[in-house]
């Protein structure tokens, strides 16, 4: 509960129809508190569709702003995140269907726009025609994937969901010898593991979107603009009050005589009706699909943006998609990734640490933990410090501010990293996880003493280990959102938390 | 006359070596529905990560296999060697099932049931990256096949226990089968001899009266995923002794289809998972082995899509009346 909610309220006799549980559920809501309370407040305040047109409009500028090609190829993808986002929504945020086969929606779009626009079938039909059949197969499949919704929930819902996703990665990988399991000589449907490569741009009024990623910004964008308002209404309506009655309390919602069955089967239909929306996009912006996008992790990460932003509120989710995307962009690039994991450190530090002495309490500690951490280590292992911050394929400059102090403060190994230094961070991953979660046990001054080998650590497994191994530190990041969010906040940066008395 | 009668012998030897294998992978999927029953039995939670600790121990023993000499010239007698191998990977993957429960679900036990189905999913996958980031993405190979060669180079575990009729058993089918029932056996009677057992079956039926009976549910949990967690390290190194390979996404698939395993038997059954697994293990050797090896898992997953629509509570559970 927020701390400015006072005491208990002076009992008033509740009035005829409205009992005190009734009355008072206003109170038992609370938002983030904090700053990210405030902003969220701040964003709530605005009317939602200046949040929209600052948005698109951002979206829209970056294309004009930016020369560079891959910062607009960040922007498209982005923004077919945030799409995806969006649709992943209706059912995870808004019904609480835990939709696990999603992908296979985005999947399946792809697959049928490229199918009836590229040299496969030899179909190359105009982009008017594709789009809406596209999107309407797409709820169709929706309608159809979701009705073991009927005798299913829950967990069980939910692995059947994620076996038509394995289903549909078995398809598509090995569908280039599909023979109608015997009954016909084999075809191509697919294109097997290599997917379908040169599909037709969009064709819009004549004029061919051929200028990749600009000309999709604006397609995403127009896009979001149009499922933004859609969803701000039906969140709004009678369904989508229905939806989240359903997602509060499906037995309640059912005795209130909300169709629960035909609302899971919407919500699913509705959301894959985005996805495939998403889906001819992917296949034009790309000019091809391949099977591999459309698996697990894409999965995951779809639903790692969904959750940060707050399942169920359509701005929190926008949010999380391009927080999440940009984030894992960034990660790409050491040099980037350093400035953003030691600023996010300190801001976070900054942000959870109270009161002031305890802050300089900790920062003097780590400054000295590490400063004789790398004395001792240098004095016994010569070899182990002043190396330089990042080796292999990945240039670092070796000079400025921040490597500077990282160099003094940090144990780092000198020359090529060999299996035996990558090893000790392997080691020293471990253990920092290890402590990490013994600094959530840990209460009083136990924990914040401990915390400064924890944070020490943590930089080092970071600049020795995950910084070298940025293809995998990624899909680790999305895994450790969905476990700290699900753990501290589960409505996510900007949902509300229902603080519920039984 | 006679090409017909070698053809016959040919397919029946071709089915016995598809039944025998299947029967092999069964049994893993047996050990790990193990899991997945139990904890679903007193949580009613989907454990994600369960398949993904089955991954960890086939690493973990994988590790104790070769710190302990190459398979060509190991330090000590197969027996030992083996046995350490299963010891360390049961008692690795019981610490972290133990560990995942403390952190991952234990601070959701009230939370609305979506949110520690996505803390497991994040688990899963956590633990799948993990294993790329410490050990590479690229598959390693138990080398069981050479361990202890003899002159033709076939490794003890991989020569003939004995034969039936024209076809043979090799010791390593026969060390799956027989480890997967004295577990089974040796679950059975904790389950239903001991105390801790008891108050396993009291929570099953109704944690909340039971904790007001004085028993200590959050240990009870603990225990179960202690015991879940031991016997899907024991899968993973039986894994890597019959078919050797490794990866870090071995425990996704695995994990998917023991858990319809456990599904198929009854979900909270310990003899139901194990039969269970031992039909889906059935099912998949014969759909590769009979209908089309690449399309084995889209085969597999329609089958069991349909048995979960239509007998969702088991081959042999009755429904269940769900309270409310």
């Amino acid at each position: 509960m927020s701390t400015e909610s006072p005491g208990p309220q002076p009992a008033t006799s509740p009035q005829i129809g409205v009992d005190e549980w009734v009355q008072r559920s206003g109170e038992r809501i609370t938002g983030p508190a904090g700053l990210l309370g405030t902003a969220a407040r701040l964003v709530n305040r605005m009317p939602p569709i200046l949040l929209l047109a600052v948005f698109i409009g951002l979206a829209c500028a970056i294309p004009e702003l930016s020369t560079s090609g891959y910062v607009i190829g960040v922007t498209a993808d982005t923004l077919l995140y945030v799409l995806l986002a969006m649709g992943l929504n209706v059912a995870v945020g808004w019904a609480g269907i835990l939709d696990l086969g999603y992908v296979v929606f985005y999947g399946f779009a792809a697959y049928l726009f490229a199918e009836l626009s590229s040299a496969h079938y030899n179909l190359h039909w105009a982009t008017w025609q594709t789009v809406p059949l596209v999107i309407a197969a797409t709820i169709l499949l929706g309608f159809v994937l979701a009705l073991p919704s009927r005798r299913l929930s829950g967990d069980y819902l939910a692995i059947v969901m994620l076996f038509f996703l394995q289903i549909f990665n078995n398809f598509t990988t090995n569908g280039y010898a599909w023979n109608w399991l015997g009954l016909t000589g084999p075809h191509d449907v697919t294109g097997g593991p290599t997917g379908i490569n040169n599909v037709d741009r969009f064709r819009v009024f004549g004029r061919v979107l051929s200028n990749a990623p600009t000309d999709y910004v604006f397609v995403s964008a127009a896009g979001i603009a149009v499922v933004a308002i859609l969803f701000h209404f039906v969140n709004r309506s009678r369904t989508g009050r229905a939806w989240r009655a359903l997602r509060e309390d499906p037995l309640a919602a059912e005795m209130m005589g909300i169709p629960v069955k035909w609302l899971s089967l919407l919500a699913v239909a509705v959301g894959a009706g985005v996805a495939g929306f998403a889906g001819s996009v992917n296949g034009a912006y790309y000019q091809g699909v391949f099977p591999d996008t459309f698996m697990f992790p894409l999965l995951i990460t779809v639903y790692a943006m969904v959750i940060l932003g707050g399942a169920g509120s359509l701005g929190g989710v926008v949010f999380g998609a391009v927080v999440v995307n940009v984030l894992l962009e960034v990660l790409r690039t050491p040099d980037h990734a350093r400035w953003v994991f030691y600023a996010a450190l300190i801001l976070g530090l900054l942000a959870k640490l109270r009161p002031w002495r305890l802050l300089a309490a900790l920062v003097a500690g780590l400054a000295i933990f590490g400063v004789v951490a790398h004395e001792i280590v240098g004095a016994v292992w010569a070899r182990g410090v002043g190396g330089p911050i990042a080796t292999g394929p990945t240039s670092y400059t070796t000079h400025g501010f921040l490597a500077t102090v990282i160099r003094h403060w940090m144990v780092l190994p000198k020359g090529t990293y060999t299996a035996e230094d990558f090893r000790i961070g392997n080691y020293a991953f471990v253990i920092v996880i290890a402590l990490v979660l013994a600094c959530t046990v840990l209460k009083g001054w136990k924990r914040w003493a401990l915390l400064v080998p924890t944070i020490w650590g943590a930089c080092f497994v970071w600049e020795t280990v995950l910084i070298e191994q940025n293809p995998v530190t990624r899909p680790l990041f999305l895994g450790v959102i969905l476990i700290v969010l699900m753990a501290t906040r589960p409505a996510g940066l900007f949902g509300k938390t229902r603080v519920e008395i039984v | 006359m006679s090409t017909v009668l070698a053809f016959q012998l040919q397919t029946w030897n071709f089915f016995f070596r598809e039944l025998v294998g299947g029967l092999a992978v069964g049994s893993l999927y047996a050990l790990i529905a193990l899991g997945y029953t139990m904890v679903y039995g007193v949580l009613k939670l989907l454990n994600f990560a369960h398949g993904d600790v089955y991954m960890i121990g086939a690493y973990i023993g994988f590790f104790v296999l070769n710190a302990l000499g190459s398979p060509l010239n190991p330090v000590m007698p197969i027996v030992p060697l083996i046995l350490l191998a299963f010891a360390a990977a049961m008692v690795g993957c019981g610490i972290l099932g133990v560990v995942i429960e403390r952190f991952a679900y234990r601070p959701l036990r009230k939370a609305p049931r979506i949110a520690p189905l996505i803390s497991a999913i994040g688990v899963s996958f956590f633990l799948q990256q993990t294993a790329v980031l410490l050990w590479s993405p690229n598959p390693r190979s138990y080398d069981t096949f050479s361990l202890r060669p003899d002159s033709s180079g076939i490794g003890e575990l991989f020569r003939t226990a004995f034969t039936i009729g024209n076809f043979s058993i090799q010791y390593v089918q026969l060390v799956v089968i027989v480890t997967t029932i004295a577990l089974m056996i040796g679950l059975s009677l904790f389950v239903w001899r001991t105390r801790t057992g008891k108050a396993m079956r009291a929570v099953s039926y109704d944690a909340e009266a039971s904790s007001m009976m004085g028993i200590d549910v959050d240990r009870v949990i603990t225990v179960t995923f202690l015991i879940g967690s031991a016997l899907a390290g024991a899968a993973g190194v039986m894994t890597g002794l019959v078919y050797q390979q490794l990866n870090p996404y071995m425990g996704f698939g695995a994990g998917l289809k023991a858990f319809t395993a456990a599904v198929v038997g009854g979900i909270g059954n310990i003899g139901g998972a194990v039969l269970g697994g031992l039909l889906i293990g059935l099912t998949e050797t014969f759909t590769v082995g009979y209908l089309s090896s690449a399309f084995s898992d889209l085969i597999l997953y329609s089958i069991l899509v349909v048995f979960l629509l239509f007998r969702s509570t088991g081959i042999r559970g009755a429904p269940v009346l769900q309270k409310v």
